[in-house]
Formats: C-alpha cells, structure tokens, sequence
C-alpha cells in the first residue's frame, strides 16, 4: 500500500538473504508503482545488487527468504526467464550485447522472428526499426554494435528489454560510463517511458541524477532498508547521511598544500590514434606538476584524458610524440617498466580490467608493481612482502580479514585502496590517478579524498582525472581541461567554478584562462 | 567516442584471459562445508586428488594379484612418470603464462633422435651429445615463443604448426629409422639407478628440510598473527610427509635386482624430482614465478605494473622446450634407441596432468604439486592397465573419459558451492 492508499505495482516483503556467513539482505521492504522511476541507492555491499538478483531471478525462488508480488499476485521465479516473461528486465552495468551483431540482431537475439526454423530478416529490421522510431532512437537497426558508442549501447539494451514487454526496468549505474549529453538522451527516454506507465527502479551512486529523475528513493544500508521517501521530501545531504549512517561532514576538507620543485613537466604531447590513421587522440598538451600540488585534468568522456596518461606511462598503442621531463630531466619512457624506474604511479581506472589480479590475494597484488623493491631482484620474501603489504592495509584502511584475502572478493572502494597500495608501495614521486573514485561508495570515496591530501602533504605530485566535477574542484589545486584532445582550459582553485569548466570541457569556450 | 570504453590501449601479445570473461570472485572464494570444517574449494580440490590417486593405487594392487604396489612394479611405475612428469612440470608454466604448447610430443622426438644420432652416427661423446638433444629443444622452445611473444602469433597455432613440423623434421633426419644406442652412460640416464645409500642420504636432507621448513613456517605465522597451528597439527605436518619420503626410498631401496642386490631410486626419478623442486621454487619463491601468474592472471594489470609480458612468454617457451630436450634424454635412455615416432601424444599427456592437478587452462592458476600429482594419476593409470592387460584401445578410451570426468567433477563441485 503507498501513501495514496493504492496498491503498488510490484511489492517486496521482508526479503530476506544470507550467503555462507554473511547475511546480504536482512527484511527488505520495497515497492514500485506504474509509471514511477523509484532511486535505489545505498553504499556498496549495502545489498542493491543483491536485491535486483533476487528480482530479476537470478536467485531462485526457494534461495531466499520473504516474498514478491506484482499486482497482488506472488511471483516464486525459477530463473531468470521466468522474472523476464513476468515482466522484468535488467539492464546491467556490465552490458550484455553481442558487438560482433547489428542492433537489430541484438533486439531480437534467441526471438528472432522466423518461418519453418529460417530467420526471416525482413521482418526482424523492420519492427527493430519500429522499435527504435518509438523511443526516437536516431539508429539504423543494422548498424554493428562494435560501431556505437557506451551511451547508444545502453539505449540499444533498452530497446531490447522494451521488445520483450517490460514493465519493469532495472537500470543499474546505467550513466557510469555516459557522457553529459548521452545522459540527457537516457533521461528524455526514461521519462517517455514513464509517461506509458513502465517502472522503473534506477541504481546509481550519482546522487545529482537521482534527484532529477526518480519520484522515489530508497536507501539501503547494511542489507536492511533505512526509509524510503518522495524526492521532495528529501536533500542530498539526508540522503547521504542515510546511506553511511552517520552526518558527514564536508566532503572536501578545504586544504591547501604547499608547492615544492616542479617534478613533472610534459611537454607538447600529441597521441595518435592506433586505429584510426591521421586521427590524433591527444593534440598538443603541455602540463607540468610541483612537489606537494595536486593538478586536476577534467573533461568528458573521449576527450583524451586517459590516453594522455596511458602514453605518458608508456602503456598506449598508439605513436606519441612530446617530451617528459622527471625533476628537470628528459627520459625517454617507451613501457610501463620505464616509467616506475622513472618514479611514476598510475592508478589506472577500471580497476578489475587495469588494475587487479582478481583471483590472486591482496597482498600479491599490492606488491606485483614493486615487487623487486620490496623483496629484492630475484627471490620473493614473505616477510618483507607481508610486512610491507599489512602496513599498507593499516594505513589505507583497507577493510578485509588478512592480506592474504582474494582481492576479487573485495567491495569497489578496497579494491580501490588496494591499487592505490601497489604504486605507493612503488615509491612513486609523480602519482596519476584515473578516475580514482569511480563505482564506489561515499564512505569509501571519502577514505580516498583524504588519502590524496595526505599524500600531497608528503611532497607527492599528484595528476588526477575524474569525471566528477566536485571532485576535481575539490581537491585540486589547479584544473586543467581537455576537450577531444586539446587542451581548452585551465584554472587555479580560487577561480575555478563548475560553469567555467563545463564551458571549457564541452567546447564552448576555447582557451579560457 | 572515448577508446578506453572498447578497445584494449595496450599492445601486447594475446593470452588465454582475451579469450574469456574476468573470472568469477565468488568462485573463487567458494568454501566447501563437511561436518563442521569448512574448507575452501581449492584445497579440497588438491585432496581429493591425493585420494582419487590412492583409490587407483588400491584398486590397482588388489585388482592385479598385488603386484602394482611390489616394489619391482612400483620402481616402473615412477620411472615412466618421469618423462610426463618433466614435461607437466613445463607445461604448467606454459599455462600458467596463459599460453599452450601443443609441439612438446614431438620435440621430445626431434631431441632425441638429434642426441641418438650425435652419439652414433656422429660418434659424439656422452657429454655433447645431450647437450645436442637439450639444445634442440631450448631452441625449438625459443623459435615458438619468440613467435608468440613478438610476432603476437597465438602459441595454439604456433604449436600446432610445431607438432607437425618437428616431428616432420625427425622423420626427416633419421630416414625413418630407429637409431640405437651405442652409449652405455646414456642407457643408464634411463635405466640405472642411484643406489640404496645415496637414497637414504636423499631421504635424510628431504625429512630435515621438511622439519626446518615446518618450524620457519610457524615463526612466520606467529610473527603475523595469523594464528599458530596446534601441536599435534605441526607435528602431522611434518611427519606425513618424512613418513612419505621415507617410505619412497624404502619401496625403491627394497626393489632386489638380484637377490641380494638392491635397486635404489631410479636415475629418471632422481632427474624428474630435481625439476619439480626446482619448478615449485621458480613458480612460487620467485619474482619470475609471480610474474607468470599475474601476466596469466590478468594480462593487462601486470604490464601496466611494469612486467615484460613478451620477455616472460619467451622464457617460459625455453624452459618449457629446455625441459622437452631432457624428457627426450630420458625417454631414448629408457627406452635405449631412438625411434622417429616417439613421444606421439606427449604434450596431450602433459596437457592432461596439468588439468587434472587442477591448473586452470585460462592462465593464472596451477602449483607443481598438482601437475606432478596429475602425471601420477595418468601414469598410473597406464600402468596399472597394462598390468590388468586392459586392450590398448580400451585404454586410450578409459583415460579420454577420466580426463573430462576429473574435468567435469571438478566444474560441477564449483558450481554447487
């Protein structure tokens, strides 16, 4: 029953669900009405996933406690198939389309439309493109899916759920990886399909979106629910302090760090593209770090950030051209390997595909980098290892039984802490972080922010690239802003503003100073 | 269009792991409950495989008038381990790296008709002419793996090609004819033994090893909180396996020759357990070692922290063809000619033993222990075929459906839990 005295949609009671030893989800109460977007949100391990499993029929009926009901009826899914046929679709973060097929191939994979077991492709493009037209998809239906970009994938995928009849739609961190305007497109769309009466339950650790698009939100914390609002009713900061349970205070302490020596200097730095010919990734860019500073690099998605570091780092496929200077010298780095020697650090983003060794144990990961520092060229040492690697987990706060816990079975923000172990335990003078705080959770994100300002504080030179603005803004002492490759913008703390640099990173303004 | 989204930013030779999805945490971790142990999947993975070995052994024996376990059969048994048990020992680290070598069959044919040929036709001394055999192989091991590693060939096709072509070259050199053996010294490589004494001696510094090892272990332990093991604990684990090289020495000591004459420890065993210490320490007392499980691991995260992916894969092809050279010693030794078809369906042997250890054939994962374990199981089962008179082809039936049912078993027990 909702405030309306209306019985919603979809109601879960008391959901219960424990693994070996922990119990993921303790009494979970949640509900969906026709037509509603309801926010999800809640730390990482809070249970969000584990509940959408449940839903979506990953977990079996009889593998959990409580009950579902969708329009008063109880719904026991066997599988994944049933939770669908019922009416319910996921859209992971992990997308789950074929590249190597079209769009429309992609619609209707394991349905395609046939006549005495023959596919009939005429009829399966012509209503993928009735599909796409409904949504105002601007997509020729065989287009391969390799072609298009994260955001168009994502749309794909919720042409695909609405083409089984989906009435609800499980959108889970659908905007990680969407650039500002492909959000926009999402968000035309969700609110479409709200408008016709779809629910929908939308995950996301970005909170500004949560509020601009749900009607509801539910907070999850430690597998119970905390409360469960309208939109208006709430403020970011409530929402926050539900989430970690406790008030927090302001995220980015204001500190300012002192300059030493320039220790980095990159100069006139041009990527090319390795899969398009003439095409440059990164065009000119010059920067430079002191001892102690923090420089920012913001900019959308595509506009060369990463492939900036990865060339710098040795670690890109494509040519690059320029001229790196460590505390005043030239050096030459062509790999990885060179630019440890060198002293440079790069927390990578996408942790699980850069970063970790997942099945192997914190502690090896943290050493692989500096493995010959810690344990001397040829033989490996337990006990220099372990002790390097518990000193490291006491001072990162890295939250697991021992060192030797599997690092795949960590939450995102300890992994984190774990990447960011195995370069600090490189001894590293110039550290870059990509997307340092990207898929983890507030708590953990704050552990992060107050590392960086520590390790500043030390006389580290720290580059960090995120995609989040405050963050940039917050913590560093200098922004610099990319767009497709060129450098349009930089800005000290004092002058940098959201405004400014959003200008600067869409290409609106170019060189602004 | 942001590249990092879809496209790998890293030039680098292909792996196994680019075939696959990232692996499974939760299998990873899994956790196996009986009774009230809980033990994690892995290690009951390496136990049950000591039992299953130990189930054959007993079936074997008793199914075969109790000669499989006399110690004639037994000193046989572990002699025709070793040949599969060098090369598992290679191979493990080939897929470990997350590559595959499916040439190392007929390089122990190549390597050993080019040492059969050095000491006969060539009348070549004992010393050059395994070293021509071993030299065959190292360089064959470095062709393949330089073509894996710096030209990006997949080492499944490299080697492919390799089987087929060693093995022509083999049958090439020797005009299909089987070279004899004209060194005694060489026969002995396959034949001989070392002697009673010299295996006590053998026993004596494994059992004292064990101890040191044991008490070092429980300092460590101490010394990092991870909680001591009980007494009784301590002393099991040092006494099961002292009892265990000491009853292997016993059984092989006990093997009478003639009466009065005692065998000792075969000198391919002596060869085979040289390799597999010294693989054990390489892949896991090594930097080198680390390596190849996190370039298997994840291909990526391990460049990027600084390993030469291509130097390693290099490497570990050497060792792997450096290790096919000595098996070939081993195998013209024992068998004391050279034949142009020996070794057929070695590295499948090879393949097997690593598999049925539990190494995981996407990379990353995989001890010595296991694949030696695996290559007694296979060897084992050969033997103890023969001995029940099992027709060949039955055999070759039996031990294909034992590889996939270890396989199979093993995949349905992650699953479960």
């Amino acid at each position: 029953m909702n405030d309306n005295g209306q019985a919603a949609f979809l109601e879960m009671r008391n959901i219960t669900k424990t693994f070996p030893g922990v119990r993921a989800l303790d009494g979970v109460t949640f509900d969906l009405h026709k037509g509603e977007i309801h926010a999800l949100v809640g730390e990482n391990g809070a249970g969000k996933s584990t509940l959408m499993k449940i839903l979506g029929g990953v977990y079996a009926h009889p593998q959990y406690g409580g009950e579902i009901l969708i329009e008063g009826a109880e719904q026991k899914f066997a599988g994944v198939r049933e939770a669908e046929k019922a009416g319910i679709a996921v859209i992971f973060q992990e997308l789950s389309l074929v590249k190597e097929m079209s769009v429309g191939e992609n619609i209707f994979l394991g349905r395609e439309p046939r006549k005495f077991g023959v596919i009939r492709w005429d009829d399966l493009y012509r209503r993928a493109r009735a599909l796409l037209d409904d949504l105002h998809l601007p997509l020729d239906p065989h287009t391969a899916i390799r072609s298009l970009g994260i955001g168009q994938q994502q749309l794909v995928e919720i042409a695909k759920a609405l083409s089984h009849d989906a009435r609800i739609l499980i959108l889970d961190e659908p905007t990680a990886a969407l650039t500002d305007s492909e959000v926009e497109t999402l968000f035309v769309i969700l609110n479409k399909l709200r408008a016709r009466g779809v629910g929908m339950i939308y995950i996301s650790h970005k909170l500004n979106e949560v509020f601009r698009i749900s009607d509801r939100i539910t907070v999850l914390r430690d597998g119970r629910t905390v409360d469960t609002n309208a939109v208006a009713e709430l403020s970011e900061r409530q929402v926050i302090a539900r989430m970690v349970g406790r008030e927090v205070g302001d995220i980015f302490p204001a500190v300012d760090h002192e300059h030493g020596a320039v220790v980095f200097e990159a100069r006139n730095i041009s990527v090319s593209d390795p899969a398009v010919a003439g095409k440059k990734l990164v065009d000119n860019v010059s920067f430079s770090v002191r001892a102690g500073e923090v420089l920012g690099i913001a900019g959308l998605m595509g506009a060369g950030r990463s492939d900036l570091l990865m060339a710098i780092f040795g670690a890109h496929a494509g040519r690059m051209s320029g001229e790196i200077r460590v505390a005043g010298k030239i050096v030459r780095i062509t790999n990885p390997a060179e630019a440890i020697k060198h002293g440079l650090g790069f927390v990578t983003e996408d942790r699980k595909r850069f970063g970790l060794v997942l099945d192997q144990t914190i502690l090896n990961n943290m050493t692989l980098a500096g493995l010959r520092r810690i344990s001397g060229r040829f033989f490996t040492s337990v006990d220099a290892e372990s002790e390097a690697g518990e000193r490291a987990m006491k001072d990162l706060r890295v939250k697991a039984n021992s060192v030797f816990t599997i690092a795949g079975t960590l939450s995102g923000g300890n992994q984190q802490k774990v990447v960011l172990a195995k370069w600090l335990l490189t001894n590293p003078r110039v550290l870059f972080l990509d997307e340092p705080t990207r898929g983890i959770d507030v708590g953990a994100k704050q552990e992060i922010y107050a590392q960086i300002n520590k390790l500043a504080r030390t006389g580290l030179a720290i580059v960090l690239v995120s995609s989040e603005l405050p963050e940039v803004l917050g913590l560093a002492d200098r922004v610099l802003v990319l767009h497709q490759g060129h450098m349009t913008g930089e800005f000290t703390r004092a002058v940098a503003t959201p405004e400014k640099v959003m200008a600067c990173a869409t290409g609106q303004v170019q060189r602004a100073a | 269009m942001d590249n990092s989204a879809s496209e790998p930013l890293i030039e680098r030779p292909p792996t196994t792991s680019d075939l696959v999805p990232l692996p499974d945490p939760e299998a990873i971790t899994s956790v196996t409950t009986i009774g009230k142990f809980k033990i994690p999947t892995d290690v009951l993975r390496a136990y049950t495989m000591v039992f299953a070995l130990i189930a054959i052994w007993i079936y074997f024996h008793f199914s075969t008038n109790h000669i499989f376990l006399e110690p004639r059969n037994f000193s046989n048994l572990m002699r025709q381990t070793a040949v599969t048990g060098v090369l598992a020992v290679g191979m493990l680290m080939v897929i470990i790296t997350g590559q595959i070598d499916l040439s190392v069959g007929s390089v122990v044919g190549l390597a050993g008709g080019i040492a059969a040929i050095a000491q006969g036709w060539l009348g070549w001394g004992l010393v050059p002419s395994l070293a021509s055999g071993i030299g065959v192989g190292l360089a064959i091991g470095a062709i393949q793996g330089g073509l894996t590693a710096y030209l990006n060939i997949p080492a499944f096709i490299v080697t492919l090609g390799g089987l087929l072509a060693w093995r022509g070259v083999v049958l090439g050199l020797s005009r299909g004819e089987t070279i004899p053996l004209r060194l005694q010294a060489f026969k002995s490589i396959g034949q001989g033994y070392v002697g009673p004494v010299v295996g006590w001696v053998i026993a004596a510094v494994a059992v004292a090893a064990i101890v040191w090892m044991t008490i070092v272990r429980n300092r460590a332990r101490r010394h990092y909180r991870m909680g001591v093991p009980s007494l009784w604990l301590t002393v099991g684990r040092a006494l099961v396996p002292s009892l265990i090289v000491v009853g292997f020495i016993y059984m092989m000591n006990s093997y009478e020759l003639a009466p009065g004459s005692n065998a000792g420890v075969p000198n391919p065993v002596i060869i085979f357990l040289a390799i597999a210490l010294a693989g054990a320490f390489l892949t896991q007392n090594t930097t080198f070692g680390r390596y190849l499980y996190a370039i298997g691991g994840n291909p990526d995260a391990a460049r990027l922290s600084g390993i030469n992916i291509r130097r390693h894969v290099l490497a570990v092809f050497c060792i792997m063809g450096a290790l096919a050279g000595v098996a070939s010693i081993i195998y013209t030794a024992r068998v004391g000619s050279a034949s142009p078809d020996a070794g057929q369906l070695l590295e499948l042997d090879a393949i097997a033993a690593c598999v049925i250890g539990g190494t995981s054939l996407m990379g990353g994962r995989g001890t010595v222990f296991g694949a030696i374990l695996g290559a007694l199981i296979m060897a084992s089962l050969d033997n103890g075929m023969s001995l029940k008179n099992v027709e060949p082809y039955m055999q070759n039936i039996i031990k294909g459906a034992i590889l996939v049912a270890a396989v199979g078993l093993d995949m349905a027990g992650r699953k479960r839990s």
